[in-house]
């Protein structure tokens, strides 16, 4: 009696497991799916395919912000931290620039900035900061892990550097900024190390392909 | 009337700077034309930026310093590795050989102004001090070019910026 019902319970948490993987394959071949709809990844070469995958992170205005409302524009993303010293002022500068070089066509364009180091980087700080610069940059910030999804999609890289007693930290983070097309594919990168009228070009290829 | 006023004080800002620029000198060490540059508003950290060059017969290290508008002061490194920003405090100071110049600029070594207390504004220098390892302390005044120049004359930067580029933020 009791040994039957021990072997009824076990029956029944195998059947479990196997609904529980079944139900967590179909999740994942579903976000295969998404990803490459999204990414329209028919016909894009290989290499360039699998970078960038929908997201959810928090806005400078402390509401989520969805990858989905990005559709059907091409958008620059890249990484950064506010209490940078250099590159991250220095991109957003030129990106202000480059806006501002865009003239009526830059309403074509979205231009997203991710902190890489959401502990220090709130919604209200990274706000205070952006104010500095083109409005329509779109900053964001997320959970620990929220950062580390999206930097892991888009190959980016960034790790915590402590300072000799441990005081303080910096971080060391990729510095490109991803251009990609309106089906979220990457067309091609800046680098702050090329000359300011190379990355306008690039992004002007960018809208001009849309 | 304001972005006049703006453009005006920076203008005067940019043909002014170098007249300003206060060069050191502490022994063998000569220190020339440092410079700082405004940050964005709630900004934490900035890059003080100088040519240092020893003119005597044994290596020096820059090992630290102060400056009023941080709370503390670290000699950094950064550096592009592929597509990756790297920066990382030289723990053993900076080393300037007898006879040699270092730069500190944009994208290099640089001193980083950590913990600020107050933004570094165009117009109004940096004060500091520098601290070397045998040659000792010396005092620092670092012109503030606009935000994002790649150097202290560089004329592009910060012009198109939107509004809080170069106003301090109290
Ligand atoms: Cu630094």
């Amino acid at each position: 009696m009791a040994t039957t019902d021990f072997l009824r319970r076990v029956r029944f948490a195998a059947w479990a497991a196997v609904a529980i993987t079944a139900l967590a394959a179909g999740a994942a071949l579903l976000g295969e799916a998404q990803r490459a709809n999204i990414l329209g990844s028919a016909g894009a070469p290989p290499a360039t395919a699998r970078v960038g995958a929908p997201f959810e992170l928090t806005g400078t205005d402390g509401k989520r912000f969805n990858s989905a409302a990005l559709a059907g524009k091409p958008f620059a993303i890249f990484f950064g931290f506010t209490h940078c010293p250099d590159i991250c002022p220095t991109t957003l500068l030129e990106m202000t620039n480059h806006l501002k070089a865009l003239g009526e066509r830059a309403s074509q364009l979205n231009v997203l900035f991710v902190s890489i180091d959401p502990e220090r980087d709130t919604a209200d700080h990274l706000k205070l900061y952006l104010s500095a610069f083109d409005p329509r940059i779109i900053g964001l910030t997320g959970t620990k892990e929220e950062i580390a999804s999206i930097a892991k999609s888009f190959r980016a890289v960034y790790e915590r550097v402590p300072n000799k007693d441990g005081s303080d930290y910096t971080m060391n983070h990729t510095a490109s900024v991803y251009l990609m097309d309106k089906a979220g594919r990457l067309v091609s990168t800046l680098s702050f190390e090329e000359p300011e009228e190379t990355r306008q070009r690039k992004i002007d290829n960018l809208l001009t392909r849309g | 009337m304001k972005s006049t006023i703006a453009t005006l004080a920076l203008g005067i800002a940019v043909l002014a700077t170098p007249a300003l620029a206060a060069d050191a000198t502490l022994g063998t060490i000569t220190i020339k034309q440092p410079w700082t540059r405004a940050t964005p508003p709630g900004a934490k950290v900035a890059g003080g930026f100088m040519t240092i060059t020893n003119t005597g017969k044994e290596a020096d290290r820059l090992i630290g310093g102060t400056a009023t508008i941080a709370g503390h002061l670290e000699v950094h490194e950064m550096s592009m590795d592929g597509g990756m920003m790297k920066m990382r405090e030289l723990s053993g100071g900076l080393e300037i050989k007898p006879g040699q110049s270092v730069v500190l600029k944009p994208g290099s070594y640089h001193v980083m102004f950590m913990d600020l207390k107050s933004s570094p504004a165009a117009g109004a220098p940096v004060k500091g001090t520098l601290k070397f390892e045998k040659a000792g302390s010396v005092d620092i005044s670092y012109d503030v070019a606009p935000l994002g120049a790649k150097s202290l004359d560089d004329k592009d930067a910060g012009a198109s910026g939107s509004k809080g580029t170069n106003h301090g933020h109290h």
